[in-house]
């Protein structure tokens, strides 16, 4: 079990002067999972973005601490995952090729023996072995939010950020979605922002962005 | 840790060049870019007989806009194809920088061997002193691709970034683009590598500056 904890104190976000969220308190520690609610348009990817360390916040601190020291901002990104509508992998490459360039650059770029059956394993797990070898450009919508979810998870990370995580996917689709998310859930942080009732379900805690208006 | 960020670089810069030679997102455009231009100083030349001064600097117009052209690219595309978000959760900032850089550097001696060649086939331009010719292109060539990459870097975040572009890159390039000029034109003329130590250093020292300046401000643009 990881660690690993997000402690945020009076923390607020504006764009242009525009208020998105104000002095927002949160402590979330591993094991624990909150999902993040909200209206369209009152901010939920934007608080998922400002964890992430995606974008600043314009005030308040954000701290990820790891064995109760806070960990440096640049090593934040080896330590989370994100699965969101608003990034994609790359469409010339085949979703194998996607992978394993994103599993390498996310061990420094080291070579390391049993890569393959890493990622073989993944593509396994989110059902796309069998089109590993085409190229994500051929992928239906269902399939890149698959790989995308593939992707949030490849480096094992202790704080996974969901952000509509059905996007795209049928119902086979969330069921491997809801096993990762499971699975993660016994081990690290789990952060989804959604609407979804099924998805509220997933996790402990709640977080209504609108109260922080 | 430098060895974790050469072998990052490494790896971006294999996807890019794999990226690239699947899309041809910069080399048709470029080609076709290179080949008009030449066709135009070709018409507009004629048959006159024209002094190496001028076809000094009308071989570097060539080259200044293909690089504007192509180097620009390199984020832009990462930014329209929102693929930078994966990038920049898997990879430290230097790792991104110096991959595209690598890259960068490769597309244009690439590109500027091309336009040499054809720019020398369609006019009378004739290179006396050749060593110091190829010393202060390549020299000259370090220092416009540290130069387009990190304004690439900074226009990809913005929303005009056709315009943008110029309007950046001519007050940064300008003090490189006279002095390579200058020196290109010597060594065309004869004058000997020794007589060109000045421009060399000026554009050695160039490069050596706008690459530590990309190297400290890129975290802050690429971050932001």
């Amino acid at each position: 079990m990881s660690n690993v904890e997000i402690v945020c104190n009076k923390l607020s976000k504006s764009f242009s002067g525009k208020s998105i969220f104000k002095n927002l308190d949160l402590k979330i520690s591993a094991k624990e999972s909150l999902t993040v609610t909200g209206r369209n348009g009152t901010g939920k990817s934007t608080l998922v973005k400002v964890l992430a360390g995606l974008i600043l916040q314009s005030k308040g601190s954000i701290l990820i601490n790891e064995n109760n020291l806070a960990l440096q901002k640049e090593k934040w990104f080896a330590k989370t995952g994100l699965l969101s509508p608003y990034f994609n992998l790359y469409d010339e490459l085949t979703g194998f090729e996607n992978l394993d360039f994103f599993y390498k650059l996310k061990s420094n770029g080291k070579e390391k023996s049993g890569n393959e059956e890493k990622v073989n394993s993944l593509l396994n797990e989110v059902n796309l072995f069998d089109k590993k070898n085409e190229q994500v450009k051929n992928y239906s919508s269902g399939m890149k939010q698959r790989l995308k979810l593939a992707f949030a998870v490849i480096n094992k990370p202790d704080i996974l950020f969901m952000d509509e995580p059905r996007s795209n996917l049928d119902k086979y689709g969330i069921e491997i979605m809801n096993r990762i998310a499971l699975d993660h859930k016994e081990r690290g942080i789990l952060i989804i922002a959604t609407n979804d009732e099924e998805d509220k379900q997933l996790c402990d805690k709640s977080l209504n962005i609108e109260d922080y208006k | 840790m430098t060895g974790d960020i050469l072998n990052s670089s490494m790896l971006i810069f294999k996807k890019d060049l794999k990226s690239e030679l699947r899309t041809r997102y910069v080399i048709n455009s470029l080609l076709m870019f290179v080949l008009v231009t030449i066709s135009v100083i070709r018409f507009a030349l004629g048959d006159e007989k024209t002094e190496n001064e001028l076809l000094t600097g009308l071989l570097w117009i060539s080259i200044f806009f293909s690089t504007s052209n192509g180097l620009s690219r390199t984020f832009v595309k990462e930014e329209e194809r929102e693929t930078s978000i994966a990038l920049k959760l898997s990879s430290d900032s230097t790792a991104v920088l110096t991959g595209k850089l690598l890259f960068n550097l490769v597309l244009s001696f690439a590109l500027n061997i091309l336009i040499l060649i054809l720019f020398i086939l369609i006019t009378d331009y004739s290179v006396k002193n050749v060593s110091g010719f190829l010393i202060t292109v390549i020299i000259g060539n370090f220092g416009l691709v540290s130069a387009s990459t990190i304004i690439a870097a900074i226009i990809s975040k913005a929303n005009s970034k056709g315009t943008l572009y110029p309007v950046l890159s001519f007050p940064v390039l300008l003090p490189l683009l006279i002095t390579v000029i200058n020196a290109t034109k010597l060594a065309s003329l004869g004058v000997g590598t020794e007589k060109l130590y000045g421009e060399i250093i000026i554009l050695v020292s160039y490069t050596i500056v706008i690459t530590v300046v990309s190297y400290m401000l890129f975290r802050f643009v690429w971050e932001d």
